[in-house]
């Protein structure tokens, strides 16, 4: 470790099986999900159906959990939007990481987050995450639409919008694998959500706004 | 750590709880029907507190088929009132009030075209009664469990008794005698006897009802099999006061889809009756396609599945004579594709039905009404769309052909075909069979012949196929090619996409590859900005 760096306990273990839980629950949703919608013939239909609604439901039950800890622990509030330093995130990717300098908003326990991650992080976890299980729940109980008042909608409709989540979802996932590698080495953001030890900057200084708690 | 425990403790509830939805999945169906007695699926004849052999009534000579109607009226008092009502023996709906719908009306197919009125004499070989409506019924048509070709025997009788050949004339009488004492409730074979045969042939009308059905194994019909349960028509086509559940016209077989469990007077004509509107394990998809698609769709997979059934019959190709006299052309399978009388046929086997929205009406053209000769005529269509709450997917066979109307009045022709009437089938002349069976039925002949292409339809419905080879989900849900692939109008997983969302998605799919890709190289060639080591 360089003499400037410092490990920290960044991730709990809840956050990390949650992390790589979830990982999983999409992983298994796309794959089997592009298939039920044509794409290709693996599983076959059927079985494609099967796993999809299974995983699809376990996933919208882990969700509820993961709510139920961010509000208990106070940890939403790790996710609070902000334009503070936004752009000087952005500015960091687009050029000074080809320059060598440091990240802007360097991580803590306390402050996870960067501006950008908590917008991403935000708009998946509050709005297209939700809005997909939404639309997931709705594509599986189409039959009841008239009896739950809900006639006005088509198959059209929720597919739709669970298609163009769906890719949204894909493309996150390319841009979130791919940021993994910008850490201080290729591996260190992987290795800290496996292990919960992150290797940090000793003396970067974190604002109060910036913290949770 | 106690928060660490609760982690875990959260998780494995979120795995109990997922746990049975995966084991439901790969349950096998339940809400099977339960296997029924043996004892009423086997020999009708038995289970009853009659024996008619013992009754006098039945122990005489008899000199005519009537003789026998009227010994079964001497105790049956009401059962010629009631079959007297029933479209069996009047061959018009009793749905229309106007009495043209049905053989004996308007009604024309693209088989034998018109029956004109019952006057075409062999169409009506089929009759319930001993001689068309003219004479009584013949009750052992579907009560003796004796197969006895009826009518020829009372002919071979009276030539037999006439020419006073006195002891072939007594053999003949003890057969009749028998198949009048053994008497039933009507079997595959009594109803087979005509519904088997429609159209003039075994298997040419319906494509999944032939005499294969006669003797099934439970993979031919899982009803009907003999290795399973054994069912007979009446089974399920219930039977009050002679009058059978089923027939379709205008009007559904059935107007409500209620199951026995929620009301046990209704016919058990639908397969709801008896397995539900929710047949497949609890929590199965399945069970969600009930509201749309019929049960018939996915568990009759092909029809026709033993003996090949007609799908093509082209009236314009009859006449040929050879050598002066007609003759019978059998592919190797011994079905005719050419009969001079007729024309040509095509047969198939394994058949994939078509589909159709379907809300248990068929709606026709009939005898008379106008039609436009430029496209191919639908004689009889399934009504509903997918905006018909009644109406679910259902498969048919669609019988196709060519036969002849009337170019100047653009109406269908109803030639006299009969033999005995001197109809085409004798003279091979389209003019004059053509101008009597339209005087019959009433209506303008100009002299001038035509040959139209026509469809007919028939609801598939029986030779249901055991579960396993129901339908998977892919014949239906796949991009192109699939079951479903003429049925507009709503949107399908598997089969429908929205074009310009798949192309705007991968291209942004691309577009983020191609995005991190460039950093990625940028990073590598300015080594993140370092100085080299």
């Amino acid at each position: 470790m360089s003499q400037k760096m410092k490990r920290i306990y960044l991730y709990t273990r809840y956050e990390r099986s949650w992390h790589w839980l979830q990982m999983v629950f999409i992983a298994i949703l796309l794959f089997t999900g592009f298939e039920i919608h044509g794409m290709y013939s693996i599983l076959g239909f059927e079985e494609a159906v099967e796993i999809h609604n299974t995983v699809g439901i376990a996933w919208l039950i882990a969700f509820a959990f993961f709510i139920f800890w961010l509000l208990t622990t106070g940890e939403w509030k790790q996710y609070i939007p902000t334009t503070k330093k936004l752009f000087l995130v952005i500015h960091y990717y687009s050029f000074g990481i080809f320059t060598g300098k440091s990240h802007p908003v360097p991580k803590r326990k306390e402050a996870k987050h960067n501006p950008l991650q908590r917008l991403t992080y935000l708009g998946l976890a509050a709005a297209l995450l939700p809005l997909q299980m939404a639309s997931g729940v709705l594509y599986w109980t189409y039959d009841h639409w008239s009896a739950w008042g809900l006639g006005f909608l088509t198959l059209g409709m929720v597919a739709l919008v669970h298609m163009a989540i769906a890719f949204a979802v894909l493309i996150f996932i390319i841009i979130h694998v791919y940021m993994t590698t910008t850490g201080h080495s290729i591996l260190a953001h992987i290795k800290a959500m496996i292990t919960g030890w992150e290797e940090v900057e000793k003396n970067a200084t974190i604002e109060d706004w910036e913290k949770a708690k | 750590m106690p928060r660490n425990n609760f982690i875990l403790f959260s998780l494995l509830i979120i795995f109990s709880l997922v746990q049975p939805e995966a084991i439901s999945a790969a349950a096998p169906e339940s809400g099977k029907v339960a296997k029924s007695l043996e004892m009423t699926a086997d020999a009708p004849e038995n289970n009853f507190t009659a024996d008619h052999s013992k009754f006098p009534a039945l122990n005489q000579t008899f000199e005519t088929g009537q003789d026998i109607t009227n010994a079964c009226l001497s105790c049956h008092n009401e059962a010629d009132d009631q079959i007297h009502k029933t479209i069996h023996w009047t061959w018009l709906s009793p749905y229309d009030a106007e009495g043209k719908t049905g053989k004996a009306g308007y009604s024309i197919n693209n088989f034998c075209i018109s029956a004109n009125k019952m006057e075409d004499t062999d169409c009506t070989t089929c009759h319930i009664g001993w001689n068309k409506k003219k004479e009584g019924i013949n009750c052992l048509l579907c009560h003796s469990q004796k197969d006895i070709k009826w009518r020829d025997e009372f002919k071979d009788y009276a030539y037999f008794r006439e020419s006073g050949d006195m002891d072939i004339a007594n053999e003949i009488q003890g057969r009749i005698k028998e198949g009048a004492q053994h008497i039933g409730l009507p079997t595959r074979r009594n109803c087979g006897s005509c519904h088997f045969y429609g159209g003039g042939g075994e298997g040419v009308k319906h494509g999944d009802l032939d005499a294969s059905l006669l003797d099934a194994d439970k993979n031919l019909d899982i009803h009907m099999g003999n290795d399973s349960q054994n069912f007979q028509c009446i089974r399920c086509h219930t039977t009050i006061a002679h009058k059978i559940a089923g027939r379709v016209y205008s009007t559904p077989a059935s107007m409500q889809r209620k199951s026995l469990v929620e009301n046990d007077m209704v016919p058990k004509i639908m397969c709801e009756s008896c397995h539900t509107a929710t047949p497949h394990a609890k929590g199965s998809k399945m069970n969600d396609h009930t509201g749309k698609v019929a049960c018939q769709t996915c568990h009759i997979p092909e029809f026709a599945r033993k003996n090949s059934t007609e799908m093509w019959w082209d009236w314009s190709k009859a006449g040929k004579l050879k050598n002066g006299s007609p003759y019978i052309e059998n592919d190797a399978t011994g079905r005719p594709i050419y009969k001079s009388i007729k024309g040509s046929f095509k047969w198939e086997k394994n058949v994939v039905p078509e589909y159709y929205w379907y809300n248990g009406s068929i709606k026709t053209v009939m005898a008379g009404d106008k039609i436009n000769p430029k496209e191919t005529v639908r004689i009889s269509w399934p009504v509903g769309s997918r905006e018909d709450p009644n109406a679910r997917i259902f498969p048919f066979k669609i019988h196709r052909g060519k036969q002849p109307y009337d170019i100047v009045n653009n109406i269908f022709l109803a030639p006299l075909l009969s033999p005995e009437e001197n109809g085409y089938w004798k003279t091979f002349d389209w003019q004059d069979s053509s101008k009597r069976g339209m005087e019959i039925m009433g209506l303008p002949f100009s002299g001038k012949i035509g040959f139209v292409d026509t469809e007919y339809v028939f609801p598939t419905t029986h030779m249901v196929a055991p579960a396993k080879n129901a339908l998977s989900c892919s014949e239906c849900h796949v991009r192109s090619g699939g079951r479903m692939k003429n049925l507009a109008g709503f949107y399908m997983p598997g089969r429908d996409s929205f074009k310009l969302l798949d192309m705007l998605g991968w291209a942004c799919v691309l577009a983020a590859c191609a995005g991190v890709l460039l950093h990625g190289l940028g990073r590598l060639f300015t080594n993140g900005g370092k100085k080299e080591n």
